[in-house]
């Protein structure tokens, strides 16, 4: 019982640290808002310049919450993924979800040019993007499920998942090859992925979608226990595997899909996340592991954000690169201080 | 002597697209409550396909699994987890499980959506790990234990489960001498404490004759289930290898190499 107590210690650590970060996520930025403002601000109040209150209210703070949403989300996808397919390597870009998303967005940047000008702008705008985006993700999660139907090995759908990745970037290289440079700019820009630029409608979608990927993710708790010891003594506890398994992936795809629609392919959270969750509660148990890996996501991705906009600093730099810079040498030093990688 | 699991007229193989692959037919075992059955046959001869075939995750050619007088296929994966329990060969991922939250998974056809444990199954998951007597290792994790003692804890999670009928497959496997005789004593131990009735499949025929209270042979012509020494005096175990470099010496009860 000292678990316990230690335990829930650390989570109303990690819950304040949340809290922390998120208000320290709004508070900097390129321009400087004395804190009481962005206090005044948030609570509703008017802010001594309004445009201090307009850059709270409708840049900062949407980019706060994106940032919490995709952090979770990620997090909690890549937590499922390693659980499933008992494999600590596991994330939502191995399923090739990313992957698919970012071949339906290069498809319709990269591949506009060969179409008449007219429908060219049709095409490239934001929304299109979103909608490809989407649809790509999904059409490779009706992928996943169809080999998940077909094989029962989960080995094979991980490598479905790399082949689908490979397959990706070659088709991406082709359409780079034959694109304009300010097509290719588009396109980099998008897969460097950014949190900002989000409308408070684009905000609504992406937290039903995330919500209803953790109600589900929360649900398969007891389940991903069970799996803890294999399949088939999953089985023999009751389970019934072919249910969870495609509720799992169906939670999956929904946080990866929705997120990389609309922030872009964000790597290392969903790989890195949950293992700092298991290095820091020291169990496999889900019940706990949720929550961690849940708290964790929202503050590794509001600090990511953080550092993606130093202050003193105009310009933003891309998430991605962020998340990939910390996120790397993560795993690399979890492998090394842990031969017995979990 | 109440009968668990009880097969009529079963005949279990494989059905592939081109053919249908018979191992054993006509097979009409029964087990009873309080009994230690062993399951003995050289590789390959379909000890594993009559494991899963009357486990339910593998159907029959022909015939019926009874469990407790319903067909086995009838069950639903949560009522059939309540009445049978395995211990499986395979190895387990990777994980940071502790010996007593493994034990404790044995309980989840019992617990609520989340897995929450009650009195009633901490009580079981203690009673489990005193019959097994591990106690000593709940707090270790999975990974820090010997073979043998995972082996044990691998057998309390199935107690935990608080089935009436037990089966493992090859649980002997991998473990020295000592190891073997102490596991076959365990399981020796638990069907006469908890009358379950525990079926296990080994290749040490030798400890499986002295322990066990029935034993059935697998032979590519037929299968029989019988006490050790009436199998002994139909001359049973003779058929069990086509070699003729070993015998089985029916005084002293084992195999003899020429």
């Amino acid at each position: 019982m000292i678990d316990k107590k230690r335990n829930s210690i650390l989570f109303s650590i990690l819950g304040l640290a949340l809290l922390f970060m998120f208000i320290l996520d709004i508070s900097l930025g390129s321009v400087t808002i004395p804190f009481k403002e962005v206090f005044t601000s948030l609570t509703g109040g008017e802010a001594s310049k309004s445009t201090w209150e307009y850059i709270i209210i409708n840049y900062r703070l949407p980019k706060a919450i994106t940032a919490v949403l995709v952090g979770v989300g990620l997090a909690i996808s890549g937590l499922l993924m390693q659980t499933l397919f008992r494999n600590p390597l596991a994330g939502p870009d191995v399923l090739g979800l990313s992957s698919g998303a970012i071949l339906a967005v290069a498809v319709v940047i990269l591949g506009a040019g060969l179409l008449p000008s007219f429908l060219q702008s049709i095409l490239v705008s934001s929304y299109t993007l979103v909608l490809a985006s989407t649809l790509g993700s999904t059409a490779v999660l009706l992928l996943v499920l169809l080999v998940a139907q077909r094989l029962r090995n989960t080995m094979a759908i991980l490598i479905v998942g790399l082949m689908f990745g490979s397959f990706t970037s070659a088709i991406v290289g082709v359409l780079t090859y034959f694109s304009s440079a300010e097509q290719l700019q588009k396109f980099t820009f998008w897969s460097l992925g950014s949190l900002g630029n989000l409308s408070w409608s684009s905000i609504a979608i992406l937290a039903v979608c995330v919500g209803l990927g953790l109600l589900l993710s929360a649900a398969s708790i007891k389940p991903l226990n069970a799996l803890l010891l294999g399949e088939n003594y999953a089985k023999s506890m009751g389970l019934n595997y072919t249910r969870v398994r495609l509720i799992i992936i169906f939670a999956t795809s929904i946080l990866a899909g929705s997120i990389t629609a609309f922030a872009g392919p964000i790597a290392f959270i969903g790989l890195a996340v949950p293992h700092i969750a298991k290095l820091t509660f020291q169990t496999s148990n889900h019940a706990v592991l949720y929550w961690s890996t849940f708290f964790y996501g929202g503050i590794i991705m509001l600090f990511c954000d953080i550092a993606s906009q130093l202050p003193g600093l105009d310009t933003t730099l891309p998430i991605n690169a962020i998340t990939s810079i910390i996120g790397a040498p993560v795993v690399i030093y979890l492998l090394m201080k842990k031969r017995n990688f979990q | 002597m109440t009968t668990i699991l009880k097969t009529s007229n079963l005949s279990i193989g494989y059905t592939s697209k081109k053919a249908t692959v018979l191992i054993a037919k006509q097979l009409n075992l029964n087990l009873v409550a309080g009994k230690l059955v062993a399951l003995i046959g050289a590789n390959g001869i379909g000890k594993s396909t009559l494991l899963r075939t009357i486990t339910g995750i593998q159907h029959p050619l022909e015939g019926t699994v009874f469990l407790n007088d319903k067909n086995i296929a009838n069950y639903k994966p949560l009522d059939l987890a309540q009445q049978l329990s395995l211990v499986l060969t395979e190895k387990l991922p990777p994980s940071n499980l502790s010996v007593f939250e493994l034990v404790a998974l044995g309980r989840q056809p019992y617990t609520n959506w989340i897995g929450t444990l009650t009195q009633t199954d901490i009580d079981k998951v203690q009673q489990a790990l005193e019959l097994t007597q591990i106690e000593h290792l709940t707090q270790k994790k999975h990974y820090e234990i010997s073979d043998g003692q995972l082996q044990k804890v691998l057998i309390a999670r199935a107690l935990a489960q608080d089935t009436p009928l037990i089966i493992l497959d090859e649980p002997t496997t991998h473990l020295d001498l000592l190891h073997k005789v102490s596991l076959f004593k365990l399981l020796k131990k638990l069907t006469q404490e908890t009358n379950k009735c525990i079926l296990f499949s080994t290749h040490d025929i030798d400890l499986a004759i002295q322990l066990s209270d029935e034993m059935i042979i697998m032979t590519p012509e037929m299968v029989v289930q019988d006490e050790p020494q009436h199998l002994i005096s139909k001359g049973s175990f003779n058929t069990l290898f086509k070699d003729e470099n070993i015998t089985f010496d029916t005084e002293k009860g084992k195999f003899i190499i020429r």
